[in-house]
């Protein structure tokens, strides 16, 4: 069975995997923010951020390699700063199809990919080490609203469930799909278009006779428009005093970018 | 039909009488249905698909219907002011696990009814758990419960009710889908539930017979049946009559 939210998640037994989520999310959040209000000429910090993000890895048992490789995730978003090679003025480095590259637009444009692949890789630490069902519980007790909570809880406890009917619906189709010799098969664009949008069509009307017995179970064990929930256990001063780590490392970084290597 | 032995209401872990219920598109589900349950009974709902079991026993709890005290659980009508006690006593396990289990984790699954009915926390895990040991489920607590096999979620489906202590179990279909053994095993232990009055949907006639002494058969919304399950799944025409078969061959006896 196919298993796409949780196989991000890897299981595990390091202090990163056992750390409270609560503390995990919240540090992923300050590191996110952190290094996007780095200063774009603060060179140095760079690579002192990439250690911070890569030693938490590591405490975490994976490889400072494997989760830049990963990160890369976000670099074709990065391009749409492309533009600002162009707009920044400043000394003219290049021309390109009668734009102007400035040294000032690179420097600007180096910094918001490094800051997005760094960014991502810190997002990737929490995802893969945290259980998605322990996020859940680290955004309610954080008082993200608990309507929002349980969205989020039905697509994870769902999304498997709908990919299984939808690989379902595609080996029915091909199953289907046979060609004779010296006919055409597979009709054409038009027809293709209109058998994929009746799958999908179909899948809809599924989902949406599946949330109706779902909400049947749900009133049937006493469900009443409030949600009700199991307490969250109590936050170490311990698991604190580990998330408080990541953080002053960070503070430090840019306290020092902001104040030396910033000009 | 099971005539002589009525007992009255407020004795009757089912009491339902002239049931009559259509869906919205007009379409008529349940004619003139009446049914009496004793406290402790096991009965068994037959009858072909669209026969309108399921729609009865979406009644018992009052998801559908009118909830104008047509049908009573142990002596309360079923009506908005008892809904929460009616709920509570009331354990409907759907036929598909999947609906029956919406929480990320199987924990979350069986403490959402012990929840919803207002218990205090400690009383809440002592029910899952115990509710989970007695399906055999108890080291599944943190499990998700996307990959589990139907024989594990339809026994933490029957966990997630039990955890409510409901004195009338409802089960749609509970041996669907699961293979022969897993299917010996749940008719096992529906069998240890001793206190509790069991109403069971199913298709499947061996689970029937070796789990219910009364069987009540259900055709085109109409009760068409009631009686001693030796006697009704003996009775070959009647069991073809209405789409059904006997739990074996005609002869090999």
């Amino acid at each position: 069975m196919s298993d796409s939210l949780s196989q991000r998640y890897q299981p595990g037994s390091s202090p990163l995997h056992r750390l409270d989520p609560r503390v995990k999310l919240v540090v992923t959040l300050i590191l996110v923010l952190g290094i996007t209000l780095t200063p774009a000429q603060a060179w140095p910090a760079y690579p002192l951020l990439w250690a911070l993000v890569a030693s938490i890895a590591a405490l975490g048992g994976i490889g400072a390699g494997r989760l830049a490789r990963l990160g890369s995730v976000a670099l074709p978003f990065a391009l749409a700063a492309a533009t600002l090679l162009f707009t920044t003025p400043g000394d003219p480095a290049a021309h390109v199809l009668g734009l102007t590259i400035t040294h000032e637009g690179i420097a600007r444009f180096a910094a918001v990919v490094l800051k997005s692949w760094l960014a991502v890789q810190a997002a990737l630490l929490l995802s893969l080490t945290t259980h998605p069902t322990d996020l859940l519980w680290a955004l309610s007790s954080l008082r993200v609203p608990t309507v929002l909570v349980q969205i989020l809880s039905f697509m994870i406890r769902y999304l498997d469930t709908l990919r299984d009917e939808v690989d379902r619906l595609n080996r029915a189709r091909a199953s289907r799909s046979a060609s004779v010799p010296g006919h055409k098969s597979g009709g054409n664009v038009v027809w293709r278009a209109t058998v994929a949008g009746h799958m999908a069509g179909s899948l809809f009307l599924r989902s949406l006779e599946r949330s109706e017995r779902v909400y049947a179970a749900m009133q049937a064990r006493g469900y009443r428009g409030e949600m009700r929930v199991l307490a969250a256990p109590p936050l170490t001063p311990r698991a604190v005093l580990w998330g408080a780590v990541p953080v002053i490392a960070l503070g430090l970084i840019e306290a020092l970018a902001a104040l030396w290597w910033h000009r | 039909m099971n005539g002589n032995e009525i007992p009255m209401n407020e004795d009757c872990a089912v009491a339902i009488e002239h049931l009559t219920f259509r869906y919205p598109d007009g379409r008529l589900a349940l004619d003139d249905v009446s049914l009496r349950v004793a406290r402790g009974e096991r009965v068994a709902l037959v009858g072909p698909n669209g026969s309108g079991k399921s729609t009865l026993m979406l009644h018992l709890n009052g998801i559908l219907g009118a909830r104008n005290g047509g049908v009573q659980v142990d002596g309360l009508p079923v009506q908005d002011a008892h809904l929460g006690a009616i709920r509570s006593r009331v354990g409907l396990v759907f036929q598909n696990p999947d609906d029956q289990l919406f929480s990320p984790r199987v924990e979350q699954d069986v403490a959402f009814g012990p929840l919803h009915m207002g218990l205090p926390e400690a009383e809440v895990h002592a029910r899952v758990d115990r509710a989970l040991a007695a399906v055999g489920m108890g080291d599944y607590a943190g499990r998700t419960s996307v990959h589990l096999s139907v024989g594990e979620k339809k026994r933490i489906a029957l966990a997630t009710v039990l955890s409510m202590d409901a004195d009338l179990l409802v089960l749609d279909e509970p041996s669907a889908g699961l293979d022969p053994r897993a299917r010996r095993d749940l008719i096992a232990l529906l069998r240890t539930f001793e206190d509790c009055t069991l109403l069971v949907s199913s298709h499947d006639m061996r689970l029937v017979w070796d789990l219910c002494a009364r069987v009540v058969v259900l055709d085109g919304g109409r009760i068409v049946a009631d009686g001693p399950t030796r006697d009704l799944l003996a009775d070959a025409d009647l069991m073809e009559r209405h789409g059904l078969e006997v739990p074996w061959p005609k002869n090999s006896g």
